[in-house]
């Protein structure tokens, strides 16, 4: 048996530069630009397995892969920072298998692969935005066959996306869809953004950077090219509102930004900090924002203002 | 003062170490080796190509006792890795007919050409706990019986053929083919090559046209590796998928077909589990040379179609096949594949192993397992959004009571 | 020749009984140019249309003609193929052969078998209305009524949640479900109102042609007759046109102005309503008839 071949393989060096051979990277950069070419467009691509599970990344990772050159300077975030353990592991990941630069920092990076967030930082035309996505289909909640969805897609048939808005009004007197808030683009196709949270939706419509979506699990690639249009879905009477906390950041102040709420003991003392780890660090070395102080605070409200 | 949570990379590197630890257990108990998993778990390491869609029992021995015996993490490192092996060829199709079986049963008759060959079985054990097993002493090598049971005088020279021909190279299905894999070659009996004494049922049947036909088939099957499955699927690509399917998804989804959530009542018409050659053509060469041998499991299920005003009854087929012995894996696989063949009986979807979306979509275990589990990946962002929304229809809610004194719909 | 081709002199649509003069009637009509709105014109053609399953004919031969703001039942015993003659001309599935041309104020006069998915969709959501014996099967179950009407609404872009609402209530009232039933799931209801809600839902885009299933199935003979009565109204007032499977030759006698008459896959007889039902020819409708009477 040829085993000791094989470990040599097994080891990092014996891999191709980003981990994908380069037929499987032209095939997903072929998928790239077919998504390109239809915004918000689904595009089936040969996901292959990836060492890590599906559902953590897969999808991001090979388009990633498949776009990383040896210039690039990447940065890897997950819940919006550097130093989740999933993103740690994915940005050690392309250290060991592309050797490529990689950086916290958000107007250094030129790819950013994150997850369930979009930077706060405004994103460049010389960026590219890689969401990692686990349920691409919008229509899935209602639909669960592929072959029926494909086609509500290809007939735009989208009523049914209004239905459930129309359902949270009805029962709700609002819309409580609060994440993976679905957003019509450029005028034609209804697009799941991942689950961000509403409240990074406004930040892909006419976004310079160019933001490509990879779903590893379910093989699907979809992308919004820069400067394209991009709507959440709302009612005239019930438009599409963002959240905005009361709160500032603990750290750094910032009113702007998508807060994660800290708990710091069992009596509901509690502190908000920004979810955007790099945002949040550059706020407190450029300006002299001190961290202000801790409220704790019960039945806080949060105003919804229009996006 | 708060200060974020850092040290996400620390806490990594710390796991690896301590899983290194749990895997290898007490350092009083001697280190298990990869050979002895490939000698000894062989049925653990069968799933594993089977499923990994790799076959190399070495690798997939490794594969196992790397993954702490969770096969379902060790299907999922064999195939991270056939991810990475470029392809040199694909092979012509196997002839299982001509395969040298070591087990070869059949339900339908009590005799038949070729005759039933039981072959090392669990069936008609009786499932007691071997306690002898348990005494297991430091000891050299068993001598393997050089005239294993059953084995015709002479045969030895047809066993290993092509003993120069290196694995590397060729397909990245098949990596570690006869030639390394001694494994049970040569200690289990095995049949003579070749198919006249051994035809399948299908053939047997074939003969009075009692049996359907073979579907022709247009041009290269599909790959599902190369191309992303999308429904309606075909045969092929569901038999594909089938065959990387979990086993226990698939037994499950069998089973229901037999217990009414299906429409054919089953006869194993026939299983086999033997070695068979694996051909390619070379381009420079334009003919097939033998590379190798590989073991399969092949089950064929039949079922009786009474036929309508286009064709007369007889009976149709669901096909299996594994890698290895897979004994469970390819009867299940035959028994979905039959029930997702709804469509061509004009029979009527009456339970989950008919739906094919249902079916193909949910058996990988790679895909599965890694889903599920995602969900212990933070999810705060999310849960942040949702918190506000629940915070504030609280409010609405606890407005709305006071406001009627009743409680809201919902 | 206009005189020919209305509600009162319907084509015949045994084939065996044809005339030649049926025959260049039925031309004419085809070849005319399709102007919506005008009840001269045949709303749809059926000619000759037949499927089968398995080998075994399910229809067969069937043509026919239909007029804007016309009811039409097709009755027969189960097993007659009347719910597959429904399905191929709502093409819900695929006729063997023949043809169905439609005459739509969008896509004017079109083939239904030919046309391609994505228009028969479209027609599905505007100008015609499916409802099935079964409320079930047309409702969205885990969504309110208000959002069940207001679906087709909302996937012509409708946009206004107000205005959706203001129209959802219209509909119930006129379909005579209480109005503060609207946020409500329609899985709670009675089956009368299940049905009321799924007619509501097809009328809100105020569809020409209605393809109804045995609307009044499944329900007590009191319902029954409060829906037959609704559907009357609804059909006058709003212009429907409407073709009805039903076994029951007494629904068929309150809301057909004619009628087809199905055994074993083929029509056998067919006339204005009352004169079928009181003068019935062919023998197996004798049958049916009868057998009402003696019940």
């Amino acid at each position: 048996m040829s085993g000791t071949d094989k470990t040599t393989r097994h080891s990092g060096d014996g891999y191709n530069f980003a981990y994908l051979d380069e037929q499987t990277k032209r095939m997903v950069r072929r998928a790239i630009l077919k998504a390109v070419a239809i915004p918000g467009y689904q595009v089936p691509f040969a996901g292959r397995e990836m060492p890590m599970p599906f559902g953590w990344g897969t999808g991001g990772i090979q388009l990633t892969a498949a776009l990383l050159g040896r210039d690039d300077v990447l940065k890897v975030i997950d819940q919006g920072a550097d130093d989740t353990t999933n993103a740690v592991s994915i940005r050690k990941f392309f250290q060991r298998t592309a050797g490529v630069r990689t950086t916290e920092r958000t107007a250094e990076a030129t790819i950013i692969q994150t997850r369930h967030r979009i930077p706060e930082t405004p994103l460049r035309e010389d960026q590219i935005l890689v969401y990692q996505v686990p349920l691409p289909e919008p229509l899935r909640w209602l639909e669960p066959r592929e072959t029926e969805s494909r086609k509500m897609h290809a007939q735009e048939e989208y009523g049914v996306m209004h239905v459930k808005l129309y359902e949270d009004i009805a029962r709700h007197g609002r819309i409580v869809t609060s994440f993976d808030y679905p957003v019509r683009v450029a005028g034609r196709y209804v697009m799941s953004p991942s689950p961000i949270p509403k409240f990074d939706n406004p930040k892909m419509d006419d976004c310079p950077a160019l933001q490509i979506f990879g779903a590893g699990r379910e093989r699907r690639v979809y992308a919004i090219p820069p400067y394209t249009e991009v709507r959440s879905l709302d009612f005239e009477d019930h438009p599409f509102a963002i959240q905005r906390w009361v709160e500032s950041c603990g750290l750094c102040g910032s009113r702007n930004s998508y807060l994660d709420e800290i708990i710091l003991d069992d009596r509901g003392k509690r502190m908000f900090v920004c979810s955007d780890s790099d945002y949040c660090r550059s706020r407190r070395e450029t300006e002299d924002s001190g961290p202000t102080a801790v409220v704790p605070e019960n039945g806080r409200e949060t105003r919804e203002v229009k996006a | 003062m708060y200060v974020a949570v850092k040290g996400g990379e620390k806490a990594i590197e710390n796991a690896h170490q301590l899983l290194d630890a749990a895997r290898r257990g007490s350092p009083d108990i001697p280190e298990i080796s990869v050979k002895q998993i490939r000698e000894q778990l062989s049925l653990a390491v069968d799933r594993v190509t089977s499923e990994g869609s790799l076959y190399d029992p070495d690798l997939a021995a490794l594969a196992v006792k790397q993954a702490q015996g969770d096969l379902v993490e060790a299907i999922f490192l064999v195939r991270a890795y056939r991810t990475t092996l470029p392809r040199f060829g694909v092979s012509t199709p196997v002839e299982t007919g001509k395969m040298r079986v070591q087990r070869r049963i059949s339900s339908c008759f009590k005799e038949l050409p070729g005759g039933q060959l039981l072959g090392p079985t669990f069936d008609y054990t009786h499932r007691l706990l071997d306690f002898q097993l348990l005494d297991c002493p430091e000891q050299a090598p068993a001598q393997a019986s050089k005239e294993p049971l059953g084995q015709a005088p002479g045969q030895e020279a047809e066993q290993a053929p092509d003993d120069n021909l290196d694995a590397e190279g060729s397909s990245p299905m098949v990596t570690g083919l006869a030639p390394q894999d001694s494994r049970t070659a040569d200690t289990l009996p095995l049949g003579e090559p070749g198919s006249k004494e051994m035809p399948s049922i299908a053939e047997l049947l074939r003969g009075e046209g009692l049996i359907e036909e073979q579907q022709g088939h247009d041009g290269a099957p599909k790959d599902i590796t190369r191309d992303p499955l999308t429904f309606p699927a075909t045969r092929d690509q569901r038999l594909q998928s089938l065959a990387r399917a979990d086993e226990g998804f698939v037994l499950a989804l069998g089973y229901s077909t037999q217990r009414g959530y299906g429409s054919m009542h089953p006869f194993a018409g026939e299983i086999r589990v033997g070695r068979v050659e694996v051909e390619i053509v070379p381009e420079e060469l334009g003919f097939a040379v033998c590379i190798g041998e590989i073991l399969l499991t092949e089950c064929q299920m039949l079922g009786k179609y009474s036929g309508d005003t286009h064709r007369p009854a007889h009976f149709s087929q669901g096909y299996g096949l594994a890698f290895g012995n897979c004994e469970r894996k390819a009867m299940s696989m035959a028994l979905v594949d039959r029930a997702l063949r709804h469509d061509e009986f004009g029979e009527d979807v009456k339970g989950p192993a008919q739906d094919q979306e249902f079916v193909l979509s949910h058996g990988d275990n790679v895909e599965a397992s890694g889903f599920v589990q995602h969900l212990k990946l933070p999810h705060y962002v999310d849960f942040q959004a949702e918190l506000e929304i629940v915070r504030r229809l609280r409010a609405a809610h606890a407005a709305k009571g006071q406001d009627d004194g009743e409680e809201g719909s919902l | 020749m206009s005189q020919l081709i209305n509600k009162e002199a319907p084509y015949p649509v045994v084939p065996e009984q044809s005339d030649p003069d049926a025959e260049t009637e039925r031309k004419t009509a085809s070849s005319k140019p399709c102007s919506p709105g005008v009840d001269d014109n045949p709303l749809l053609i059926v000619e000759d249309v037949g499927k089968s399953f398995n080998g075994t004919p399910a229809c067969r031969d069937i043509s026919f003609m239909l007029w804007p703001g016309e009811v039409l039942a097709i009755v027969g015993e189960s097993g007659s193929g009347k719910t597959t003659l429904l399905r191929c001309l709502s093409a819900g599935i695929r006729a063997d052969n023949g043809r169905t041309s439609y005459c739509s104020p969008t896509f004017g006069e079109m083939d239904v078998f030919t046309s391609p998915e994505h228009v028969l969709r479209q027609l599905h959501r505007t100008e015609w209305g499916l409802v099935h014996q079964n409320p079930r099967d047309g409702l969205r179950l885990g969504v309110s009524a208000g959002a069940n009407i207001g679906e087709r609404l909302m996937s012509l872009g409708q946009r206004n949640y107000g205005a959706i609402r203001d129209e959802a209530l219209t509909w119930m009232r006129k379909v005579e479900i209480n109005g503060d039933r609207i946020d409500d799931l329609p899985l709670h209801f009675s089956g009368g109102m299940q049905q009321r809600l799924q007619i509501a839902r097809n009328l809100v885009t105020k569809p020409r042609l209605m393809f109804m299933d045995e609307p009044t199935g499944g329900l007590d003979v009191s319902v029954q007759a409060r829906l037959l009565d609704l559907l009357r109204s609804l059909c006058s007032e709003l212009h429907l046109a409407v073709i009805l499977v039903t076994h029951d030759l007494g629904v068929a006698r309150l809301l057909a102005d004619r009628l087809l008459v199905m055994q074993c896959g083929r029509v056998v007889e067919s006339g204005l309503t009352d004169q079928v039902l009181d003068d019935p020819h062919h023998p197996y409708t004798q049958l049916l008839v009868a057998s009402i009477l003696e019940a």
